[in-house]
């Protein structure tokens, strides 16, 4: 990839409501993910690992979490003078919306597309978890001479809004484009990383928007099916797609195993965050952690057993943590029992108590709350 | 030209550590790790960060490659700035001829001009050496108040330890009536901390006066407060009472990662409104297995633990595989230690590997003439080899196989 070549487009909160726990406060982008990360750090660093360095990043509501986390883009490598970061909340005119969804924010960020001088536009959601170069897909893209690329997986459809599904060909050309219906049977689905010709997006875009029609998946892609050579290129690696508070969980479960964590986390394409500074964490005299991941910062005097402990967590002498998420700066005093509940940030959880889910349906308490 | 700056720091990070051995071959003492995460010279840095100094010259002189990386533009520690920041000065060339620090006095006359750019009316002088959390801002305030022309840190050490330390004998005022440096019978038991402010007038005066003596061995201590003194400057020492400790030897560093663990030492580094910065590498939470026993220990992120560890500090980016195991132990980062093998009383720096079956180090209590016994040292990217053995006490800075 040549330098300033793709323009990177990140969607910030096009699927919240799937996510409604963690997502009343923040965006998708800025939920915490796997001890210290906030899921837009793995398509973000996915950008910057390809040689995408002018990102922008749309969002619509109760962004402050995801503004305070990514800063400026220093995190990233992506404090530039030419292209960098740039976060797009809704800009009120008469003709741009309030990024109520996809096609109405592409096309109020219109001006920003028009002023980059890429040639491609990579879009990208921030409920998929992957450590993916997106320069192999433009090679594709290339090779194939295709006018849009979808990423897609194989396997169960998650359960998303118009999720999009298809049949690949040999040489890797879609075809029975459709809207997923429900489905149990292992399906191509896209995991909402497209990437086309700048130009091509403008015009699509402004033509759904001309004929008041709003949806992408159906008015941009399904509608122009036919008329346009769209391939599929298939993700390798870890990938893992958030369509529910329960699927939020098993994907960070599947971590704990450590040939999926080096999947995620490879070395030579790392996934940056932004530095807490804290120290690392203190395991004290009979503390007891059996297969977790733990962040740093934590002070341990408890049992922990298959868990993810965010950065600065205290576990209390006599504690029992199993199953669990616990998030930046949860205090779980001595002699709690915990098995199976993921507490937000800042959470305590006071001497004695008990709680638990069950692993089909963990127990989520909300940010800041004491029990 | 930068603006009129009130206090400055200069950071005396040339040194080369030389009794921490294999450690230092290749980088400069301060940037010896510690503490699982940080480098020496983060405690001055952040020191000087807390205490609203943000202007820092950082003299380095002896293998200085990794400590500029390390410092880059002082980012980490909110020291990238328009209008100060750190500054990394190393000896260069001028019309005289090229010459290297010849000493801590000389290090800071030979940067005189940096100094006169910022117009401080005073100058912070550290080393780094040492591990402590200071508020310099104390420290200025009392400068101050005694309109003195250099002030002192000091430190009250065990009376047995004193004849290690440039010792000074105050009177009721605090005023310093006497040095001694090193002394064979020490009259107190107040040791220089290696920190000084002053008046940046004055100071600057001494040093030319400093360099122009011929038989000036150019250092403060030596030479150039003691000059002070016989001219009857005020010189006042500044009492601190915090954990300070000085990480020049072997078996000091190794006791200074493992006080980290001790709870009645003095030195809280989760402390959120003192805290300590450092470059962060760019690695996952760590991951301990089902097999594991993790107990009284400092873990940091990037690692995968499968084996055993007790009383140990582990810095990032560390694999311990099965059944190895690791007792009061230092390992540094990027670190294997490989299935069976076994670590005791060590320090593993970085990125070296001990490879299965491997013993370092041993237990003071297995060893049978307690004189030969220490902790044992394997060196930077040095392999240890299948069942190989390194003594208690010994240094190696080749494989062994």
């Amino acid at each position: 990839m040549r330098a300033n070549e793709v323009l990177g487009i990140v969607f910030s909160n096009a699927y919240d409501k799937v996510l409604k726990e963690l997502c009343e406060i923040r965006t998708m982008g800025s939920v915490p993910f796997c001890g210290r990360y906030r899921l837009i750090d793995f398509t973000l660093s996915n950008m910057v690992n390809s040689g995408v360095s002018n990102v922008g990043i749309i969002t619509k509501e109760h962004y402050q979490s995801l503004m305070d986390h990514v800063g400026t883009g220093r995190a990233w490598d992506l404090s530039r003078k030419n292209g960098g970061m740039v976060l797009l909340p809704p800009f009120n005119t008469a003709t741009a919306g309030k990024n109520e969804n996809k096609v109405q924010a592409l096309n109020g960020i219109s001006s920003f597309i028009q002023g980059s001088k890429a040639e491609y536009v990579i879009m990208t959601d921030c409920n998929v978890v992957s450590n993916f170069n997106y320069n192999d897909m433009l090679e594709f893209h290339k090779e194939k001479d295709a006018d849009i690329t979808i990423a897609y997986a194989h396997g169960k459809a998650p359960k998303l809004p118009d999720l999009l599904t298809f049949n690949v060909e040999g040489d890797g050309k879609l075809s029975k484009l459709a809207i997923a219906s429900e489905t149990d049977k292992e399906v191509n689905y896209s995991i909402d990383t497209i990437l086309i010709k700048k130009e091509l997006l403008e015009e699509l875009i402004h033509d759904v928007v001309s004929q008041n029609k709003e949806l992408f998946e159906r008015d941009v892609i399904l509608a122009n099916a036919d008329k346009l050579k769209i391939y599929g290129y298939k993700v390798e690696g870890f990938t893992g797609v958030i369509d529910s508070l329960l699927s939020y969980y098993n994907l960070n479960m599947s971590l704990l195993a450590p040939e999926k964590c080096r999947q995620l986390f490879d070395q030579n394409a790392p996934v940056y965050t932004k530095v807490r500074d804290d120290m690392p964490t203190i395991y004290g005299l009979g503390s007891q952690v059996k297969n977790s991941l733990i962040a740093d910062g934590c002070i341990i005097d408890g049992e922990v057993e298959n868990c993810i402990l965010f950065r600065g967590v205290h576990i209390g002498k006599g504690a029992k943590v199993s199953n669990s998420i616990i998030m930046q700066g949860t205090v779980i005093e001595d002699d709690v029992t915990l098995d199976c509940v993921i507490t937000d940030k800042n959470v305590t959880v006071s001497k004695g108590k008990s709680l638990s889910g069950v692993k089909n349906y963990p127990v989520c308490i909300g940010k800041g709350i004491v029990i | 030209m930068a603006g009129k700056t009130e206090c400055i720091a200069m950071l005396l990070a040339g040194g080369q550590g030389s009794r921490l051995g294999v450690l230092t071959k290749k980088i400069a003492k301060p940037a010896v790790p510690y503490g699982g995460k940080y480098r020496i010279i983060d405690f001055p840095l952040s020191n000087c960060v807390n205490s609203g100094i943000y202007t820092v010259g950082v003299l380095t002189q002896y293998q200085p490659l990794e400590l500029n990386e390390y410092i880059g533009d002082g980012r980490p520690w909110d020291l990238d700035r328009a209008n100060g920041g750190v500054h990394i000065l190393s000896p260069y060339q001028q019309i005289k001829g090229t010459a290297w620090y010849k000493n801590t006095a000389n290090a800071i006359y030979q940067n005189i001009n940096f100094i006169d750019r910022y117009d401080p009316e005073y100058v912070l002088i550290l080393s780094g050496d040492h591990i402590y959390k200071m508020d310099y801002s104390k420290m200025l305030a009392y400068h101050k108040e005694k309109d003195a022309a250099c002030t002192i840190a000091s430190l009250e050490v065990p009376w047995e330890e004193a004849p290690r330390f440039g010792i000074m004998v105050t009177n009721d005022d605090n005023s310093i009536k006497e040095f001694q440096e090193k002394p064979k019978e020490p009259k107190s038991n107040k040791a220089s901390m290696g920190v000084y402010i002053f008046s940046w007038q004055k100071l600057r005066q001494y040093l030319i006066e400093d360099e122009n003596n011929e038989n000036s061995g150019n250092d403060f201590g030596h030479d150039l407060i003691p000059a002070m003194h016989a001219n009857n400057e005020r010189l006042f020492a500044y009492h601190f009472d915090g954990y300070w400790k000085d990480v020049g030897t072997i078996d000091s560093l190794w006791e200074a990662n493992l006080d980290l663990l001790n709870p009645n030492v003095d030195l809280d580094l989760s402390d959120t409104t003192w805290k300590i910065y450092s470059r962060s590498p760019v690695a996952p939470p760590h991951y301990v297995s089902e097999k594991s026993v993790v107990q009284n220990s400092i873990v940091s992120q990037g690692s995968t633990i499968e084996g055993s560890v007790e009383y140990s500090v582990l810095f990032p980016n560390i694999t311990v595989e099965e059944d190895a195991v690791i007792y009061d132990s230092i390992i540094m980062p990027g670190s294997v230690i490989k299935k069976g093998a076994t670590v005791q009383y060590a320090i593993i720096a970085e990125n070296a590997v001990v490879e299965e079956g491997a013993v370092v180090g041993e237990r003071p209590e297995q060893t049978e003439n307690l004189d030969d016994w220490g902790v044992a040292v394997v060196g930077p990217n040095v392999k240890v080899g299948k069942n190989c053995k390194v003594k208690p006490k010994e240094m190696i800075s080749e494989d062994r196989v």
